[in-house]
């Protein structure tokens, strides 16, 4: 029997995927567990593996193009089978490859399930514009029958491009303006000249860059987080001299691979932290406050045209080589657009360290829905007053000093609670053979 | 109008309906010396005795079957159920006697019998002591099925409860009973059947009952203050179902999102979901949405049941979805 399959949905917030590139051709054997294709979501690349064993009968999407979760995008039939025409491809192709002709693999039309037939001809209904069967609720079908309007006119705002009832309410006939309104995109739009705004070399209009899915994401999310988020922030010194010291002890002791980062030290050393302050490993989430049960360390994670953070999890329990290890296969593949959604979700607090930019320190934006963010400068070495002690007076003297700015939410925790986790920081990384233990 | 809370707006209920008919007494485990496992009949031994207010054995068959006796024999028993769990163990009284036997005995007999029980969960009972089987009671004709959401609604409802003549279960949340509102003085009835609007609004219909009803207020102040006005519908009594009100406001919002803490599957989101499409099919503009209770047997650790029961934020992310 003929498989469809579909458009996953890789994380709770994702609404579209991006087909990037079939892996297997049309008319190609697939084995069930293989890779099928690559698709990109908001924040990476992932590779959608078949379900199903057989042979890949049809593509349903064309590479690049985007379509909404669980939109059929393949069907998979047995050795021998033949694929039953769907209605989709009476209605003209729409969003899968026009110029794709339909294989008819010997005479024997297998019948598959009516069921499926509908399914398929509903669910890839969405993408479809001209001439098929257009996506609407029952109040917006009356509304426009009431109203003598064409639905396959009107742009539909809502999911998967159903048309709703406030498109038919605000739709307007495009007879007297020359053209109605382009369907709203997230693409950057050149600035409208507004008065006074309009740029001093308006003769020469700037590059229009689409929008990537990730960069999309980043703006969302940040925009949501600044909007939203309370931030108020604290920065501390830290002396990193023993750190440093021990760092390159151990790291005389491993190879390469497993060579520990000073951002290694100080995601243990915070989730070490964060057991004593379980207020700042938290959520705010309406009229309450989640506390969360495990601690999961964002290591934010520089990639092309954005930023991810990849998952530490349960980094209170892990030794640092663990850690090493781990963040540092992550972020390869981070870097690579390789990433699992299991290693870029569900972290409790994030850090994020710029110090191999010799940053001295910097704020950063709260990754939603997590209460808090370090943001971690450069290991330098710095004039620094040692205190007079007994008689020898007051020195000037040579410090290995590193500062970091926690970024709080002031919904969830305050400036004192704030300060005290520093100062705990302070504790696990100034006496950092802690960590080791 | 003095806030007092649910369990003193029920325990007012029983009192004066004792009061004013002698033939309502109540029958439990605990329900006399004890004053009631969760102190609504506190007092209620010293003052109306024992006959009028009866310990039984730990066998809920034998006390829904003598409620159905008294009944039948013209007395208006209150029969009260520590946890609607232990329903289970008389559920051919319930389903095949007291919601069938006006009706096998073609009207000769009424039933003018209420059970109270204590349903929900919330309070790390275990699985087998916090289910929300709401909709398993109120599939059977014949059987009434009144779940208050305020202290109002539970005083009001249970008056109606006892003056009815069919058999009514009547379902107090376990976690509700120090929930505060305010009450009327003195002798007023609500009648069963009848959905109440809790809250108005005119962009998302919530539909509603019970502790879905606190939840659902709460999600509604925080998605004010988005500027997303919900109108939330509170059921009251699943059987009989109004849908009314329900409809009414959803031909306004066409948005619906129905909460509830039972299980999702056959519930009562269900049940007003598909009544939704059926009465009002031509002012749907989204799929109505169910947040309900995570399809496992309750667990017994904190984290956990919080997580498998409906919360806020579920209500506010439901919402959102269906703008």
């Amino acid at each position: 029997m003929a498989e469809t399959v579909i458009m996953p949905k890789l994380g709770f917030d994702m609404a579209e995927g991006t087909l990037v590139r079939w892996v297997i051709g049309e008319g190609q054997p697939v084995a069930k567990g293989a890779v099928l294709a690559e698709i990109e979501t908001d924040k990476a690349t992932v590779e959608v593996e078949s379900n199903f064993a057989g042979i890949v009968a049809k593509h349903l999407v064309a590479e690049k193009d985007v379509v909404p979760v669980n939109t059929p995008i393949a069907i998979i039939t047995q050795p021998g089978e033949a694929l039953v025409k769907t209605p989709l491809e009476d209605a003209g192709g729409g969003g899968g490859k026009p110029e794709a002709s339909h294989k008819e693999q010997g005479s024997r039309a297998v019948q598959t399930e009516a069921a499926q037939k509908q399914e398929i001809s509903s669910q890839a209904a969405a993408p479809v514009k001209a001439g098929g069967p257009v996506k609407a609720s029952p109040i917006a079908r009356r509304l426009a029958s009431e109203k003598g309007i064409d639905l396959s006119a009107i742009n539909g705002s809502g999911p998967g491009g159903r048309v709703v009832r406030r498109d038919v309410e605000s739709y307007q006939p495009p007879q007297a303006a020359p053209a109605a309104a382009p369907a709203s995109t997230l693409a950057v739009t050149p600035p409208r000249a507004e008065p006074g705004l309009a740029p001093a070399t308006a003769a020469q209009p700037g590059v229009e860059r689409p929008l990537s899915k990730l960069r999309n994401a980043i703006a969302r999310r940040m925009v949501e987080a600044k909007q939203q988020t309370p931030h108020f922030y604290i920065t501390r010194d830290y002396d990193m001299a023993a750190l440093m010291a021990l760092r390159k002890q151990l790291n005389g002791l491993l190879p390469e691979n497993e060579k520990i980062s000073v951002n290694d030290f100080i995601v243990k050393a915070v989730a070490m932290t964060l057991k004593q302050f379980p207020n700042l490993n938290a959520s705010f989430a309406g009229s309450q406050i989640l506390q969360h049960a495990h601690i999961n360390i964002g290591v934010a994670v520089a990639v092309e045209n954005g930023l991810l953070t990849v998952v530490c999890r349960d980094a209170d329990q892990q030794g640092l080589r663990q850690i090493a290890v781990e963040v540092k296969n992550m972020a390869g593949k981070a870097r690579e657009g390789k990433v699992r959604p299991e290693d870029i979700e569900g972290s409790t607090f994030s850090i994020s360290n710029l110090g191999m930019y010799e940053v001295e320190q910097f704020a950063a934006i709260i990754n939603p829905p997590e209460a808090a963010i370090l943001a971690v400068g450069a290991v330098q070495e710095v004039p620094v007053v040692r205190k007079a002690s007994g008689e020898s007076p007051a020195q000037l003297v040579i410090g290995t000093r590193m500062k970091a700015t926690i970024s709080v939410d002031h919904r969830v925790s305050d400036g004192a609670e704030a300060a005290q986790f520093l100062q705990a920081l302070a504790g696990w990384l100034e006496n950092p053979l802690k960590l080791v233990l | 109008m003095p806030r007092i809370t649910m369990r003193e707006a029920i325990s007012q209920a029983l009192w004066e309906e004792m009061e004013r008919d002698p033939k309502v007494f109540i029958l439990g485990e605990e329900v006399g010396v004890w004053g009631g496992t969760y102190a609504v009949t506190k007092g209620f031994y010293d003052h109306f005795g024992e006959k009028r207010v009866k310990d039984t054995p730990i066998a809920e068959a034998a006390i829904i079957g003598a409620a159905i006796g008294a009944a039948m024999t013209g007395q208006r028993p209150v029969a009260e159920l520590m946890t609607i769990n232990f329903a289970f163990s008389a559920m051919d009284h319930i389903v095949n006697e007291a919601a069938k036997l006006h009706y096998m005995f073609a009207g000769q007999f009424v039933l003018p019998m209420v059970i109270r029980a204590v349903g929900g969960g919330g309070r790390q009972l275990g699985a087998t002591h916090s289910q929300t089987p709401d909709a398993v009671f109120a599939h059977f004709p014949g059987l009434k099925v009144v779940s208050p959401g305020t202290p109002e609604d539970a005083k009001g409802l249970l008056k109606a409860a006892i003056r009815s003549d069919d058999p009514v279960l009547f379902i107090e949340h376990a976690t509700m009973y120090q929930v505060r509102g305010e009450v009327p003085d003195g002798d007023f009835v609500i009648p069963i059947g009848k959905s109440k609007v809790q809250r108005p609004g005119k962009d998302v219909t919530i539909v509603t009952y019970s502790k879905g009803l606190e939840i659902s207020l709460k999600a509604a102040e925080v998605l004010a203050k988005e500027g997303i006005e919900v109108e939330i519908v509170d059921l009251r009594s699943l059987r009989p179902l109004d849908m009314e009100p329900v409809i009414e406001s959803f031909k306004k919002t066409n948005r619906a999102v129905i909460v509830e803490e039972g299980w999702k599957s056959y519930g009562v989101g269900s049940e007003v979901a598909a009544r939704i499409y059926e009465q009002a099919f031509d002012y749907v503009d989204a799929p109505v949405k169910r947040v309900a209770q995570k399809e496992v047997p309750l667990p017994y650790n904190r984290t956990l049941e919080q997580l498998a029961l409906p919360q806020i934020a579920d209500v506010i992310q439901a919402v959102k979805e269906v703008l």
